[in-house]
């Protein structure tokens, strides 16, 4: 019990009432689901996409992940691969890293790392489409 | 920081036995991790398929290495043992297979299926010319 608490004469019941809670506490939950069934959709086109790669030179699999549909897949796939990863990776720091700031540090580190996964890749994508 | 209370404690986790559930449960986050760093690779190779033959020949070089290889099979493993796990975890989250033979099974289908599934796709990289 803090000092805050004994020197107050409202009791702990009052001081949350009405506050009400963010309605967002499931909300990384859910997205860490919904990304898992999109990956798993996306898993199969996925490795065919990278199937067809196999053996070709870089002419060959710039035209292939240039086309329309292929760069598609290949975006949703990044796209929910690095929500998913980012989501993931922030509950092992926030189970295991207990030193505040080192623990605000690391989960915006893992956020930048996310978001520079998932733009290089979208940026190399659409430079891929665009035939330049 | 409220100073530190003395509550009870939960037995550790060393007091149980281990079992198949918990050691794939550590597993699957392993392989998380894991596939958290091989995104660079994905990254790499839409960079490098976006940057140019020279590039590209780069990263043919360093897939068709000893060390390359080992890191890809690997990578392959980890992404199918998570894929496959993950589905596991998505039927529990639908409250289906708690039952001590469906549990077991799941599990033992994750770790059996993600072996064999593995070996089936380097066996189609092979046979696909990839391999060369």
């Amino acid at each position: 019990m803090n000092t805050e608490t004994q020197s107050s004469m409202r009791t702990p019941m009052s001081r949350v009432r009405r506050l009400g809670t963010a309605k967002s506490g499931t909300g990384d939950f859910w997205r860490q689901r919904l990304t898992a069934v999109a990956m798993v959709l996306l898993i199969v086109p996925m490795i065919a996409i990278v199937m067809m790669l196999l053996g070709r030179n870089q002419a060959g699999a710039a035209q292939i992940l240039g086309s329309p549909l292929i760069a598609i897949v290949t975006l949703l796939f990044v796209i929910a691969s690095c929500w998913h990863m980012k989501i993931g990776v922030q509950v092992v720091i926030e189970d295991y890293v207990h030193t505040e700031n080192l623990k605000l540090a690391l989960i915006m580190a893992n956020t930048f790392f996310s978001i520079a996964v998932a733009l290089a890749a979208i940026y190399a994508i659409f430079k891929l489409s665009s035939g330049v | 920081m409220p100073a530190r209370i003395d509550r009870p404690l939960s037995p550790h986790l060393q007091t149980y036995r281990m079992t198949l559930t918990m050691a794939l449960s550590v597993v699957h986050r392993a392989t998380g991790l894991a596939l958290y760093a091989g995104t660079l690779l994905l990254v790499w190779w839409l960079i490098a398929a976006a940057s140019g033959p020279a590039a590209y020949a780069q990263l043919q070089a360093f897939a068709g290495s000893w060390i390359g290889r080992l890191i890809l099979f690997g990578y392959t493993w980890a992404l199918v043992f998570h894929l496959l796990s993950g589905i596991r975890y998505l039927i529990w989250d639908l409250t289906y297979g708690f039952e001590a033979r469906e549990r077991e099974w799941l599990t033992r289908a994750a770790l059996i299926g993600s072996i064999v599934l593995t070996i089936l796709l380097w066996v189609l990289v092979f046979a696909m010319g990839g391999g060369r």
